[in-house]
């Protein structure tokens, strides 16, 4: 019969005592945990293990004798040793022997009963590391509560065993022979936990540093949440600034690698092992750009490139618009509409350029200062970049916006007359196109209307076609370097994916484009990804899992389910133009506008009459623009498209 | 018990399979390889300096000559440590399982256990299985062996 013996490798140099641990019958192996030394007194050895076994549910015994010679052979020891068994029965009785010194060990164990067919049991000798065996989880999980004290779970087989046994004894590795008990054990722990005092100095040194930075931290987040930065404007330009985000995550993993709280599992440590060295290869890198930037006046070569860029890009634009109030392409524009917008832009670049040369001294110093920021990590650098570059291409923004609102208005009156040409009218209240009677002064004064509008049109679409075209390159510009912090290491990095509207500066009213390029109004998804930048208002929710990168995670894993906007059940069935021209299209916050309009307009008047004026402020617009407030980002005034009520034009823009 | 044998490898080389037996449920096979020859090494790092310097004639760069010779080093280097085998040794323990230790030229040894429990039964398979290589009637001997074990431990399993 061969019995195996485990025996761990840290015990190999112990000095000579009683073999502690687990006997597991089916495998006919023998466990040992630990080493008991002299002198010890039997009754406590047998309290201490009735203790263990109580806690750990481990039927930790006495196996055997360990003896390990370190002067010449001691009889009188070995007389002692064989003396233990009768105090200490157990079936088989283990007996090891080391000479000093040598490689060769003598194992022998014995059976009380000798039955008559059993010769001595060869014993096979496994070493085992008993620290990695601890702390590898090989073994099944913890035995369910309902099992009873004193054995394993039975289902663990083979060499789970003993991995089982030894991770369960930790109680019994609590104290060992450097401690004062009654009983001097020799187990992994006795080889000294850690042999750098400077690990150990920093080990304890980690708490109080620990404490000490998630208090500044805390303070910091205290201090950026009081209530001077919830005030309107900070909230806003901080939510559009990619830096402000980038420093938030800076900080939220700051505070989280600096908790003092342990992590509760490895999961946890993982995460926070991570956090921390992806912010540490940040600063590295940041450092690294930073020490790159500052030397040989690369900032000064930057800050003088920076001006004339702006100057040549300015001119760039002047010359397009130069162009515009031509003839553009052959087109006929309608003369007054074209000098007016074009010199209303013209003035706007010029007094853009005005701005740019007015801080053109302190750029240099701006830009030292700024690029100090890198040291707090590559992302902060890059962000800030980014919007640099936001800033800087303002003024084209700008001009988008204009030409899309100023669109987007005619659409809407275009729409709304053309109803009127046919006798029809948008009813608010059900959501539907009804017929109604019109005057015939109604009449009259609307097809004018309509023909002034129909004949600006063209006029109108070229200068949206030509800025929306220049401000999405622009916005292409953008998305590179967008793209660059999404793929930063996670803790690092935006939440979301690459996200082609982040560069946009707000909530738009969807720009209308009423040919073969419409996007289809009744796919919700495609609304939420071009003209919808609303990237920069997601960052409410911490992120899932601060682990996985993010160019994993599906686009919209935290966001709001996209909100479907289902046209009313008449237009479902109409081909995408007629949809459009009846107001499918229309966004949420037009909605929201509508519904304030739909209160005013219950109060105001029934059906059938034209409600407002065309006042420059409608008091009949004022509480719905009021609400739809709310919803506006850049504060240019867009009103909620009212295209629904009969009169779209009473609404005024900034 | 020692035994030794000598057998070889499927490219010619002289393998010494040494036979180590400890007690009826417990066997060692030691697969000793033979060492890099001289010869093989020489040949390689002349071809190796030869193309180097016939680039280095037709480009004019000096720095393929460093390269020639730092990649001849990092070659070497990383030859004896993952491709060498300086000894191979499999371990059959009746009611533990099997190990199988790869030590190769630079020092590095990997460790394969197989629990006993998974063992189904030991086969030859047609693709080389040992990094060493040896031939078909080395590892007949081992085969043998091994499933001598193999029975003599289905035996004790299922016996009183």
């Amino acid at each position: 019969m061969v019995l195996k013996a485990f025996f761990p490798t840290c015990c190999v140099s112990a000095d000579s005592g009683l073999l502690v641990g687990r006997w597991v019958p089916e495998q006919s192996s023998a466990v040992v945990l630990a080493v008991v030394h002299f002198p010890f007194i039997p009754v406590q050895v047998r309290e201490l293990l009735a203790r263990v076994q109580q806690v750990s549910r481990v039927g930790v015994t006495v196996l055997g004798t360990w003896c390990h010679h370190r002067q010449e052979p001691q009889e009188s020891l070995g007389h002692f040793l064989e003396g233990l068994g009768a105090i200490f029965s157990h079936e088989p009785w283990l007996q090891l022997c080391r000479e000093r010194d040598s490689k060769s060990w003598t194992c022998k164990a014995t059976r009380r009963q000798a039955s008559a067919a059993a010769d001595e049991d060869q014993v096979l000798l496994i070493f085992y590391d008993q620290r990695k065996v601890l702390l590898s989880r090989l073994h099944p999980p913890a035995a369910l509560p309902d099992r009873q004290a004193g054995d394993a779970t039975p289902s663990a087989r083979g060499l789970a065993a003993v991995f089982d046994t030894v991770a369960r004894s930790e109680t019994l590795f609590r104290s060992d022979r450097f401690d004062e008990g009654p009983v001097r054990l020799s187990h992994w722990q006795s080889e000294g936990v850690e042999a750098s005092i400077l690990v150990e100095l920093l080990t304890r040194a980690s708490g109080p540093v620990c404490l000490l930075l998630s208090w500044l931290l805390s303070l910091l987040s205290a201090v950026s949440s009081c209530w001077v930065c919830r005030l309107w404007p900070l909230t806003f330009v901080g939510s559009k600034l990619s830096t402000c985000e980038q420093v938030r995550h800076r900080l939220e993993h700051l505070s989280l690698i600096f908790s003092p709280q342990k992590a509760q599992d490895p999961t946890q440590l993982m995460r926070k092992a991570n956090m921390l060295v992806s912010v540490l290869l940040d600063v590295a890198l940041g450092l690294a750009l930073l020490s790159w930037l500052h030397g040989k006046n690369r900032i000064g070569q930057l800050a003088d490139a920076l001006v004339p860029a702006a100057d040549h890009v300015a001119e760039e634009l002047q010359h397009l618009l130069q162009w515009l109030m031509g003839a553009p392409a052959g087109l006929k524009m309608n003369r007054a509409l074209d000098q007016v917008l074009g010199r209303f832009f013209l003035y706007h670049i010029h007094l853009w350029i005005s701005y740019v040369h007015l801080t053109s001294p302190f750029i240099e110093r701006i830009l030292w200062h700024v690029g100090l920021s890198a040291c707090l990590g590559l992302t902060v650098a890059v962000s800030v970049l980014s919007d640099i570059i936001a800033l800087l291409t303002f003024h084209i923004y700008c001009f988008y916006v204009y030409g899309a609102r100023l669109y987007r208005l005619k659409i809407c009156g275009l729409s709304s007359l053309w109803r009127l040409f046919r006798g029809k009218k948008w009813n608010v209240l059900r959501q539907r196109v009804d017929s109604c009677s019109y005057d015939l002064d109604q009449l009259f004064i609307g097809t004018l209307l309509f023909t002034i509008l129909v004949f600006l049109l063209p006029t109108t679409a070229l200068y949206y076609l030509v800025f929306t075209l220049v401000s999405r390159a622009v916005w292409m510009l953008g998305l590179g370097l967008d793209t660059g912090l999404a793929q930063a290491p996670a803790p690092g990095g935006r939440r979301a994916g690459p996200d082609p509207s982040a560069r946009g500066r707000g909530q738009l009213p969807a720009p209308v484009l009423a040919g073969p390029a419409a996007v289809p109004a009744l796919q919700t998804g495609s609304w939420r990804q071009v003209p919808r930048p609303s990237a920069r208002g997601w960052q409410a929710s911490p992120p899932p899992d601060a682990d996985e990168p993010p160019a994993l995670q599906p686009r919209d894993a935290h966001l709001p389910p996209p909100q479907l906007r289902l046209p009313p059940q008449a237009l479902v069935e109409l081909p995408v133009p007629q949809a459009l021209l009846r107001g499918a299209h229309l966004p949420l916050e037009a909605e929201g506008g509508q519904a304030g309009l739909r209160d005013t307009a219950a109060v105001r008047s029934g059906p059938g009459t034209l409600p407002s004026r065309p006042t420059p402020s409608g008091t009949g617009a004022g509480p719905a623009w009021g609400t739809s407030t709310a919803h506006r980002s850049w504060g240019l005034g867009a009103a909620p498209c009212s295209c629904s009520s009969p009169v779209c034009w009473g609404l005024p823009l900034v | 018990m020692e035994d030794e044998q000598s057998f070889s490898d499927i490219c010619g080389g002289r393998l010494a399979l040494q036979r180590r037996y400890y007690s009826p449920c417990c066997r060692e096979f030691c697969l000793s390889c033979p060492r890099l020859s001289l010869r093989s090494l020489t040949a390689v790092t002349c071809s190796v300096w030869l193309a180097a310097y016939g680039l280095f004639t037709l480009c004019e760069n000096s720095m393929i000559l460093s390269a020639a010779i730092f990649i001849t080093l990092v070659g070497l280097l990383g030859y004896l440590h993952f491709v060498k085998i300086d000894q191979e040794t499999l371990l059959i323990i009746d009611s533990l399982g099997i190990q199988m230790t790869s030590s190769y030229a630079s020092g590095k040894e990997s460790t394969t256990f197989i629990e006993m429990s998974k063992v189904k039964d030991i086969v030859i398979n047609e693709a080389i299985y040992m990094s060493a290589k040896p031939r078909l009637d080395c590892l007949i001997e081992v085969y043998r062996s091994c499933q001598e074990i193999l029975a003599h431990q289905k035996a004790t399993a299922t016996g009183p």
